[in-house]
């Protein structure tokens, strides 16, 4: 059975112009322990599709499963990471990771057990007592990922997390994120419109088109793992590279008049 | 060094009454008036006045009342306009409640409810109270509800996938992520209740440094008319150190605030 299952989602908001359709019947299914990707042009609703799954956005029709559940809004079993830094700027590090433990009732020893681990791993642990303003972008995006690990969700949601990043710092921070990956084993949706980004992280890369926002084709990455650096120079990454690209501007190609969009 | 330059700036005005008042400047461009004492003092005899009105004329008396009536007013102001700003931020009924009222009310002058407010409460402390609160609580509060609205959607997203309840998202991510833009409104509400207070003193009073000002007036005294200006200023100044001073203390978290 599937982690996450999106079953025939379509958003259409209502503009002064008329009714825009920011997905159309997108139906994916990403399998337990599996990191699954999701590209597209800006527009495509890719982002949209994410808040959709993680029940900060209801859809015009479908839904949403989790471990064939239906969702009816956010909740502690998918945790989401954003582009945006959303640490709380009040909060230390270590309460930032504690903020979900915290709500659930834990007491401090237990909230300690659970961010002591997670701060360790992402190599904040001395950083545990900094506000977040002390911290660079990807430290700060390492701490919003800690904070979503804390509640030990079943899904990962995250949407262009490493967006705000230099290229350094992301290469970086894409490495520590399949390290993470890998030792626990989460099911992860990762939004982005860096196709190397996409074929580097996941297991699948759900590909989108813009206008309206359709899965245009599922493809999996066969590059095996652990993925070092150097596979993003290989012949088959490419190969995929290129599919992808195609499969983009193919659309981009048939609709060259649309304008821009979120 | 910005330190220094903003000293530089008063040394400059200072610098420049100081040569209308002792030079002959003034009457060589042909502004004898700024040359005569009783139109602009030197800066020497204000600062002797000022010092007489505190040592000889009680002015300290009237400096306290007004500081009073301004804490009052304005506390009562925050009192109630910091809670319902933030739930017309936070919460869409109250606003649709509050908010065309609030808006309505906030473009009349507080000066112009002084004479409906002599006849309501008197010339007295109400009075003053109630010309400071009409002037600041309106203001206030929208500019409050307005800190509250623009909370990033994001933050207050996260904790809701965090596992937060509504009331969790208000009590532990608005709230605190209102607070230092109601201090910083807070500064600047506080700026209006001094100026309507010494409109409301100006008008009617007994005591207080609208009052003194006024009085001086009648007896052509621009020395304390200047002085009391000078004090109403450095109260502000005072008053801006204390709030920077409190952001400082409450907020060392903000990027604003230096580490």
């Amino acid at each position: 059975m599937s982690a996450i299952a999106a079953s025939d989602i379509s958003m259409v908001f209502k503009t002064r112009t008329g009714r825009v359709h920011a997905i159309d019947r997108v139906t994916l299914e990403i399998p337990d322990a599996h990191f699954a990707c999701i590209v597209g042009a800006s527009g495509c609703g890719k982002s949209t599709l994410l808040n959709v799954m993680g029940g900060l956005v209801r859809p015009t029709s479908g839904g949403v499963y989790v471990d064939g559940r239906p969702i009816y809004g956010p909740g502690t079993d998918r945790g989401m990471v954003f582009q945006s830094y959303t640490l709380f700027p009040w909060l230390r590090v270590r309460e930032n990771v504690e903020f979900g433990p915290k709500l659930k009732g834990m007491s401090k020893a237990e909230r300690h057990r659970v961010s002591g681990p997670l701060l360790e791993e992402m190599g904040l642990s001395e950083f545990a007592r900094a506000y977040p303003k002390e911290l660079s972008g990807g430290m700060k995006q390492r701490v919003a990922i800690a904070r979503a690990l804390a509640n030990d969700p079943k899904v990962l949601l995250m949407d262009e997390p490493f967006g705000a990043l230099d290229a350094l710092t992301r290469a970086g921070a894409q490495r520590f994120l399949t390290e993470i990956w890998e030792q626990h084993r989460r099911t992860i949706a990762f939004v982005t419109h860096d196709i190397e980004e996409a074929i580097f992280l996941g297991d699948t890369v759900f590909v989108m088109s813009p206008r309206p926002g359709r899965l245009r084709e599922v493809i999996s990455i066969d590059i095996p793992r652990p993925r070092m650096l150097e596979a993003v120079g290989t012949p088959r990454f490419g190969e995929l590279k290129r599919q992808i690209l195609e499969l983009i501007v193919e659309h981009e190609a048939r609709a060259p008049a649309a304008g821009s969009g979120a | 060094m910005s330190v220094a330059l903003g000293f530089a700036c008063f040394g400059v005005i200072i610098g420049i009454w100081a040569l209308l008042s002792y030079t002959g400047l003034a009457l060589s461009l042909g502004f004898a008036n700024l040359h005569n004492p009783f139109f602009l003092p030197s800066p020497g005899t204000v600062t002797k006045t000022l010092y007489d009105m505190f040592a000889h004329e009680g002015f300290a008396h009237d400096v306290w009342a007004s500081t009073r009536r301004i804490m009052i007013g304005f506390l009562l102001s925050t009192a109630i306009g910091i809670p319902l700003g933030i739930a017309i931020g936070s919460f869409r009924v109250v606003q649709a409640f509050f908010e065309p009222f609030i808006a309505a009310v906030r473009y009349m002058p507080a000066s112009a409810f002084i004479p409906l407010l002599i006849i309501w409460f008197g010339i007295y402390e109400k009075e003053k109270v109630a010309v400071i609160f009409i002037g600041v609580f309106f203001p206030l509060t929208l500019l409050i509800a307005d800190v509250s609205a623009n909370i990033p959607k994001e933050l207050l997203n996260i904790a809701y996938t965090l596992g937060a309840s509504r009331w969790q998202v208000f009590w532990r991510v608005l709230l605190p992520a209102s607070w230092p833009g109601v201090l910083d409104n807070m500064r600047i509400g506080i700026g209006w209740a001094w100026t309507y207070l010494i409109v409301a003193e100006l008008v009617a009073a007994s005591t207080g440094i609208g009052h003194v000002i006024l009085s001086a007036s009648r007896f052509l005294r621009t020395d304390e008319i200047i002085a009391g200006i000078i004090t109403i200023g450095i109260l502000g100044l005072l008053t801006d150190a204390l709030f920077r001073w409190l952001y400082w203390m409450l907020f060392p978290y903000s990027e604003r605030v230096a580490r």
